[in-house]
């Protein structure tokens, strides 16, 4: 195998396009490989004339495949569809039922990019991959690898990386870590890619117009792995029944909308429980908590912390990073996080990332919070 | 770097005769053969000599060869036209399931169309049992459509043992025979088929062009509508050009089948025996079965077929796995699951397919390539690779 090879994920869009023209015309070797994940007609009850424009469709690969003839690159689509289910689309449905809010981006990079993937490259001969991700990776005086935000702090998807392994770093690349989005479209621009101005989509390739719960009703509907939760009660947080629901995976912590009880002050989502069925709302107020549980925490820029130590954390991509303590909890791969300020819509699931600056200490999955609500 | 090919059951390059001719008509006989005058007369001339040529590869008269503009449309042609053509409400359509997405979706159409279609397995050898065939019949049966060989493995199906059962029962029976034309004698009064497909770029005609053997008195409509072409079976001004490259390539595939046969069974046996040899865990699909003299499909356990065939074209080697979906990502074959192999087993199978073009340098350079290629798979996270 090559070290000097590289096997570039393009997805059509500008940044992955971007960094395999920045490699190529650096001289290396390069590949141009794209994942088909999934297919966008798979659930036809989704299916709408839109679908074309989103991830994995053919108008993605038609734009990879003509960025990649631009360049003079191989290109190659490779069919990832069925670790793509096994591995995001189906634990991500699972979550939902179990009432968290998982972050399928995540997964897909822990399990995807970053392993199949590099798997992939590997086996034709490219060594080292690179992605299209705004992160930085920087070797330390001990040696080990680090990752940190990218320069351009509101275009960072660090958040999503935290579950690289030193391995997986070892042999990553990501070109575009030192750019802002406005200098790539121009180096796009400059390189003539016909990608340069192609619009970005931020929401989850494979949950059209981000309606989830339409998403899980049509994919039980079609792969019956769980039953489709039923209806129950929406309760106050001191437990008094105001009105009914037709299924807790069509909440999610923070939601406002879709609730249907008139009151006279806006009530928002404090939690749902799949098991009595049941969706707690409350004031605004009642959505901040100081703490939470993060559970299967990987530390990928230093060791595992065994004492309490200060770090910046972020629950949620969107989230400015706060000021809070983190505390080990022994021999469980997890760690307590106090927060100095309450948050806003703690939401079990998702992520949350521990900086110290730029650097990305770690981060784990938010557990459920039973006794903080 | 050199690129050598080795994917020729996809589609093989031009013959020298076939280019002479289409560039020859495409300069000189621009006549619409459907025109009274001298312009016109010529371009028929050159249709209706086409025509004479393609019916002598397969034993057929002029008239009974429509042409098309390939192996799809007449796939399409036979299926829909035979079966459209009977009103009877109980009508029944027998397939087998390793046939091209040519047929199998002609079929499901039809399905949509309210014909009840059985799709019969094939054996763990890629061969289809005769026997089925006839336990499938029933009174409705209007068509049995069988390939004359695979496209992916390259096994013959006993057409003959076939239309014995279809022929007794009244029952029409088509042949995609893109595949089987011109690498092994084809006789359609022997073989006993009413209708037969035939595709030009696969015996090194150019592409957009083919036909279909429609027997003299075998009762079909037309799927399309328009002029009085083709005997108001397939209307649409003849591609002159095309279909003349078409015959000429039919002729000279005609005239030296024997020995390009025997001299590509020969290098087809040459690779299979060194990757065999070579590779541990390898197996050719089909390979007790009569096959075609150019196909063979090789499974490597552990091995994932599409970084296979990645490598493989890095190193300037074209094969092929399973088919490409519309994206150009790689589906297992259905070919090879319907003989009994897993999914994982099927995504580890290559098909190497060869061609006039191919020489027993090139065949040793493969097989070298092959070997190193499936070490270097075999030794980087196989178990993921392969089984996840």
């Amino acid at each position: 195998m090559s070290e000097a090879t590289i096997g570039v994920a393009m997805s059509g869009g500008v940044d992955s396009s971007t960094a395999a023209g920045l490699l190529a015309r650096g001289g290396r070797r390069v590949i141009g490989l794209t994942m088909q994940l999934w297919d966008q007609r798979r659930l036809p009850q989704l299916s709408r004339p839109a679908a074309s424009g989103r991830c994995c469709s053919l108008d993605d690969v038609h734009d990879a495949r003509r960025v990649a003839g631009q360049l003079g690159i191989p290109y190659y689509v490779v069919n990832f569809e069925r670790q793509f289910e096994e591995q995001v689309v189906r634990p991500f449905v699972l979550e939902y039922l179990e009432g968290r809010t998982p972050i399928p981006c995540t997964l897909c990079n822990s399990f995807l990019k970053f392993e199949h993937f590099l798997d992939l490259a590997g086996s034709v001969g490219a060594g080292q991959i690179a992605t299209g991700h705004y992160a930085r990776i920087r070797r330390d005086a001990s040696g080990r690898l680090a990752l940190l935000r990218a320069a351009d702090r509101a275009k960072d998807q660090s958040y999503f990386l935290f579950g690289l392994t030193q391995e997986q770093l070892a042999r990553t690349l990501f070109p575009l870590g030192d750019l802002s989005k406005e200098e790539v479209r121009r180096l796009a621009g400059e390189m003539g890619l016909a990608v340069a101005d192609k619009g970005e989509s931020y929401e989850i390739c494979f949950v059209p117009d981000g309606d989830y719960a339409a998403f899980l009703e049509a994919y039980l509907e079609q792969e019956p792995v769980a039953a489709l939760p039923a209806g129950g009660e929406i309760v106050s947080s001191r437990g008094q029944k105001l009105g009914h629901h037709r299924g807790v995976h069509r909440f999610t912590v923070g939601q406002r909308r879709g609730l249907g009880i008139a009151a006279g002050a806006p009530l928002y989502v404090i939690a749902t429980d799949p098991r009595s069925a049941r969706v707690t709302v409350g004031g605004e107020q009642e959505l901040y908590s100081s703490r939470l549980v993060a559970e299967r925490v990987n530390w990928i820029s230093v060791a595992p912390l065994r004492s309490p130590a200060r770090a910046e954390v972020k629950i949620r991509n969107r989230h400015q990073a706060a000021p809070a303590a983190l505390i080990p909890i022994p021999d469980c791969g997890a760690v307590e996080v106090r927060f100095d300020e309450p948050q806003r819509a703690v939401t079990p699931g998702q992520a949350a990332v521990f900086y110290d600056g730029d650097l990305v200490l770690g981060g784990g999955w938010i557990a459920g919070l039973p006794a903080s609500v | 770097m050199d690129h050598f090919y080795f994917d020729h059951n996809a589609t093989a390059p031009l013959c020298a005769q076939a280019l002479e001719t289409a560039v020859e008509c495409l300069r000189e006989v621009y006549g619409n053969a459907s025109s009274i005058h001298f312009f016109g007369q010529a371009a028929k001339e050159r249709l209706e000599r086409a025509r004479r040529q393609v019916a002598r590869l397969i034993q057929a008269q002029p008239k009974e060869i429509v042409f098309t503009s390939g192996g799809t449309e007449a796939d399409n042609l036979a299926i829909l036209g035979a079966v459209r053509s009977s009103k009877r409400p109980d009508r029944h359509v027998i397939t087998t399931a390793i046939e091209h997405p040519a047929v199998l979706n002609t079929c499901a159409e039809l399905e949509r169309e309210q014909a009840a279609v059985t799709y019969l397995p094939a054996g763990p050898d890629g061969v289809v049992d005769p026997e089925d065939v006839g336990r499938a019949l029933r009174p409705g049966t209007v068509l049995v459509s069988v390939m004359h060989a695979n496209n992916e493995t390259g096994v013959v199906q006993p057409l003959k043992e076939i239309s014995e059962l279809t022929r007794r029962a009244g029952v029409l029976l088509h042949s995609d025979g893109v595949q089987a034309a011109g690498r092994i004698p084809v006789n359609v009064r022997e073989l006993g088929v009413d209708f037969y497909t035939l595709s030009g770029h696969k015996i090194c005609a150019p592409k957009g062009v083919g036909a279909l053997f429609a027997r003299a008195g075998a009762g079909f409509e037309p799927v399309t509508y328009g002029g009085h072409h083709e005997r108001d079976r397939r209307p649409g001004t003849e591609n002159v050009p095309g279909i003349a490259a078409f015959g000429r390539a039919a002729e000279v595939v005609e005239q030296e089948l024997a020995a390009q046969s025997a001299r590509i069974a020969a290098l087809r046996d040459r690779l299979e025996t060194a990757i065999l040899a070579l590779v541990s865990d390898s197996f050719v699909n089909g390979g007790r079965a009569e096959r075609l003299p150019n196909t063979t499909n090789i499974r490597f356990d552990d091995v994932s077929g599409e970084a296979l065939v990645i490598a493989l074209d890095l190193e300037g080697f074209a094969v092929s796995t399973g088919s490409a979906c519309s994206s150009g990502a790689v589906e297992p074959s259905h070919v090879l699951t319907a003989m009994g192999l897993s999914p994982e087993q099927a995504r580890a199978s290559l098909r190497f397919s060869l061609g006039r073009c191919n020489t027993a340098e090139q065949v040793d350079a493969l097989a070298g390539a092959v070997v190193r290629a499936v070490e270097r798979l075999r030794a980087i996270a196989p178990a993921r690779l392969a089984h996840v």
